[in-house]
């Protein structure tokens, strides 16, 4: 496979206004005539079906849920980030690009990485005009904290629910575009294949989840914007349904995937709390301000907290690293829990939990100043766990948060299909190893509302596109196929629900692809999710029929796709011989027990292409350059 | 009316995660499973939302199901669950309804017009931020449709109320504002919810404590705009 992933020469600050510049453009009246299909309406999806909308597209845009308002994006918390500057505190365009090159240990490309901090600037002025109503000073301008890798304050935000305000605002624009009939919305309409003819993309297969009705649409380009593939770990902090079904569909119908192994842990969720356990609750970063992170000194002391007196407590964040304490990037955080755990001295039912504890910023700030800080989370964190935070320590732990690998794609976002263009989280594009705080929202709106109305419409001048018909045999093949998979989901009639394969894999998927791993683990997973897969399709009971509404059918598509991905992300795992980012391999460390980069041998991005089913997957690499931030390691101690 | 027993229950457990116990049962016997709607499981998609006992979203207040846990019953309790009761919200399947009605309030005037890419520097403009934070106050809606489902007249005042609310406090909402009342309020009355008559219920029942003034503004919006769009009539037939 020939990867060319069309960087733009000269000065990177000029690179995207240069590529602007040279692009073909599509006559206004002729912009009606193309159609394009926008498969999700989070913040990556949402934007571009608003934006091409409203540039004249005729645009069909889908989502699984009932309403394009409730895509996954709705759940983020903490911010955005945006190098406005406004607080004078030295920020830029150049320095929020340092920090995710830097924050992403240099496994990002260089170029897109700028203009993800360029357009950051238009974001919020985009946002503010649809009337986000970002937190304010009294002054009325706007008001930022900071997030954890940055040393100037550039995260804007809406309370604890800046990802509900950033959706909805792009979920009104694209209601005004659906109002105006320009674009069409198929909501509970889950995408099941890609159509690809003569090596382009030209449309897509759905089940519509009320009717069961499977049925084929054909565009002239299709725009992926599914979100992440964090539920292969079953247990994460993304919403039940996210899922890989759309991305790893089109990976098999020939787009590249990209660093499949990269995923994100988060170190504040709330711990699992027994068997039934659905999904994980984030605690926002920012508890880490204001909160101490410890456990016992003793190995198995089961005394409740407060009788644990200060010198039988072992602050280790504090203790390993005095320079950052508490507020160590999130991988490091993460690991470090997960070690005093596996000592045996983790806290709670399960010993899988650290404490974090406000006590001493109560006694020196004053309740009513945490509360004002933190009072909805410490709510939050009472609703579910039914303790009180005010009066005993809050237990956390490590959950699988986001994914920094997804499908390839080149600095015009098309994958290496043809017509098939990929954004948020669903792409690979900008985070590297590791993303920052209030980074991805930020990609999203960027690839949704900036990047692709210029990219797409680029292809959409420089090629020749023939009619399709949805009737054509090409078309007709790839229904047949996906009716096919469907019926035998339903025939097997076994022993065994969705849900259990489901929590078995994601078992697999932490205990060897979570966050540490090693070469023999990662094989072992390797033969255990093939052993499972294969009884998940011999054993799987899936109820009910296809014409009707059926959740454990949707669940089973999912679950299926989710064992092929899984084995995938352990062959990248064991093929990255190196610790970078969220990808931490035991083998490679430092004495101190510190991730160990290998810029040497492995500065590349991994995009693995789909050989068949029975065949292994080909690595093709993609060479990374650093002309401007210069790789070294990173230090937080 | 189907009957269940929901054995091995934790007071740690969700709400839907008992019902998701009580589904992996029902599969491996051969019965079908509960549908219900639910994603983020967060409290903030909106996708979740049934009544438990006549009540939306359960006994606890400012609580969505997917939030509320086993610890607010009591072992033995009986529990009915039905699904939101509206006329406008048509059942789907067991517990799961049809909202698109909200969708298509908020797409008949729910936005504010912005073309991409054409805003001006997001602090040109000044917000009090007093207005700020009441604006903030009304954007948290979630659009689970519980203010329906517990309003006797299942009226959608208090969702309309919301989004007229939000982008009304704003600067940048009032070039649409009237447009906005007039087409929100022509399309909430074309769908099948009810009237407002004042009753409370709705606030009560919301999980994000969206406050009743939301009616009263939108009311004001709508005779304001009322008013504002007749003369405009007259002056163009002059
Ligand atoms: C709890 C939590 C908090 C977070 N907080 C922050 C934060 O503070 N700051 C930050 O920057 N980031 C945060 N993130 C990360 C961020 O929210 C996500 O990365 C981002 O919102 C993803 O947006 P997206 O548009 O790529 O996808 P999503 O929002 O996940 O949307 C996916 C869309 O695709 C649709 N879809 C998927 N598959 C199919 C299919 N097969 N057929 C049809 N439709 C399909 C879905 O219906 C949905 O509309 C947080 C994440 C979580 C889990
Ligand atoms: S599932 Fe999202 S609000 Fe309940």
């Amino acid at each position: 496979m020939q990867l060319d992933s069309r960087i733009p020469s000269g000065p990177i600050e000029k690179a995207w206004e240069k590529t602007r510049f040279e692009m073909k453009l599509v006559n206004p009246a002729n912009k009606r005539k193309f159609t394009v299909i926008v498969v999700g309406t989070g913040l990556g999806g949402g934007a571009a079906a608003a934006s091409l909308g409203e540039l004249g597209y005729n645009v069909k845009c889908f989502c699984f849920q009932d309403s394009p308002r409730r895509a996954h994006s709705i759940a983020a918390q903490g911010g955005i980030n945006a190098a406005k500057n406004y607080q004078n505190d030295g920020d830029s365009i150049y320095r929020l690009f340092y920090d995710t090159v830097k924050g992403g240990d240099f496994r990002a490309r260089e170029h897109n990485v700028y203009r993800l901090a360029q357009n950051s600037v238009s974001i919020i002025d985009q946002c503010v005009a649809q009337g986000v109503p970002f937190a304010r000073e009294y002054g009325g301008l706007l008001a930022n904290r900071s997030f954890g890798g940055a040393q100037v304050s550039r995260t804007f935000y809406a309370r604890g629910q800046t990802g509900q305000q950033l959706l909805l605002g792009a979920y009104q624009a694209l209601e005004a575009q659906i109002d105006s009939g320009r674009v069409t919305m198929y909501p509970r309409t889950e995408m099941l294949d890609l159509v690809v003819i003569d090596g382009k993309a030209r449309g897509i297969i759905t089940r519509n989840l009320v009717t069961g009705k499977i049925e084929s649409h054909v565009a002239d380009a299709v725009v992926l914007a599914s979100g992440g593939y964090g539920n292969v770990y079953y247990l994460s902090t993304n919403a039940k349904g996210s899922n890989c079904t759309a991305i790893w569909r089109a990976h098999k119908r020939g787009a590249a995937f990209a660093n499949p192994c990269f995923t994100q842990i988060h170190p504040t969720c709330i711990p699992v709390s027994g068997e039934y356990q659905s999904k994980l609750t984030l605690m926002s970063e920012s508890l880490r301000n204001d909160g101490r992170i410890w456990v016992p000194l003793q190995k198995g002391d089961k005394r409740p907290a407060s009788q644990i007196p200060e010198n039988e407590r072992d602050y280790y964040l504090e203790r390993r690293y005095p320079s950052f304490g508490n507020l160590v990037p999130r991988d490091v955080a993460s690991r470090a829990a997960k070690a005093v755990c596996d000592e045996g001295r983790g806290v709670g039912e399960t010993g899988l939990g650290v404490y974090l504890d406000f006590a001493e910023s109560i006694s020196r700030l004053g309740r009513g100043a945490i509360e004002e800080r933190y009072g909805n989370l410490f709510e939050m964190y009472e609703r579910i766990t039914g303790e009180n935070p005010y009066e005993m320590p809050m237990r956390i732990y490590p959950a699988i948060h986001y994914t920094m690998g997804g499908l390839w794609v080149d600095y015009q976002l098309m994958s290496s299909i043809p017509g098939l263009f990929v954004l948020g989280e669903a792409n690979f594009s900008d985070h590297g190893a590791n993303r920052l705080g209030a980074s991805a929202l930020m990609q999203g709106l960027s690839d949704g509302y900036f990047i692709i109305p210029y990219t797409l419409g680029n292809y959409l001048a420089s090629n020749k596109l023939a009619k399709v018909d949805a009737g054509a045999p090409e078309v007709r093949n790839v229904l047949s196929e996906v009716e096919n998979s469907v019926k035998r989901l339903l025939s097997i009639k076994g022993k065994r629900t969705v849900t259990s394969f489901h929590r078995e894999l994601g078992k697999i998927m932490w205990d060897h692809c979570g966050m540490a791993r090693n070469a023999e683990g990662l094989k072992q997973a390797i033969r255990q999710i093939r052993a499972l897969r294969e009884e998940f399709w011999r054993d799987v009971n899936v109820p009910g029929s296809g014409d009707d509404l059926n959740q454990q059918l949707e669940n089973a598509g999912r679950v299926a796709d989710f064992f092929e991905l899984g084995e995938l992300m352990c062959v990248d795992a064991l093929e990255r011989n190196e610790s970078c980012g969220g990808h931490f391999r035991e083998e490679f460390q430092t004495d101190e027990g510190e991730a160990m980069r290998d810029d040497e041998h492995y500065q590349y991005v991994a995009a693995w292409e789909y050989m068949g089913p029975d065949a292994p997957h080909q690595l093709n690499k993609e060479p990374l350059n650093f002309e401007y931030v210069h790789p070294a390691q990173r230090s937080y101690k | 009316m189907q009957r269940y027993e929901a054995k091995d229950v934790s007071p740690d457990m969700s709400f839907l995660e008992m019902l998701d116990v009580v589904n992996e049962k029902l599969i491996a016997e051969g019965t079908a499973p509960i549908t219900f709607e639910h994603d983020c499981r967060e409290g903030i998609c909106g996708s979740c939302g049934f009544m438990i006992n006549g009540v939306a979203h359960g006994p606890k207040s400012g609580t969505t199901v997917c939030q509320l846990h086993m610890r607010s019953f009591k072992d033995g309790d009986e529990l009915y669950l039905e699904p939101w009761r509206a006329k406008a919200f048509p059942v789907l399947k067991d517990l799961m309804v049809d909202r698109n009605a909200f969708d298509r309030i908020i797409a008949a005037g729910g936005f504010i017009t912005a073309r991409t890419g054409s805003a001006q520097d997001a602090n040109s403009i000044p917000v009090p931020k007093a207005y700020a934070d009441r604006a903030m106050d009304a954007a948290a809606c979630i659009g689970c449709g519980a203010c329906v489902a517990s309003c006797p007249n299942a009226s959608a005042a208090l969702f309309t109320g919301a989004k007229i609310s939000h982008l009304g406090l704003l600067p940048q909402g009032q070039a649409e504002r009237d447009r906005r009342a007039l087409r929100m309020i022509a399309q909430f009355s074309s769908e099948l919810f009810g009237s407002c008559t004042n009753i409370g219920e709705c606030e009560a029942a919301c999980p994000k404590h969206i406050s009743l003034s939301v009616i009263a503004q939108m009311n004001g919006d709508y005779l304001k705009a009322s008013v504002r769009d007749r003369g405009a009539v007259k002056e163009s037939s002059d």
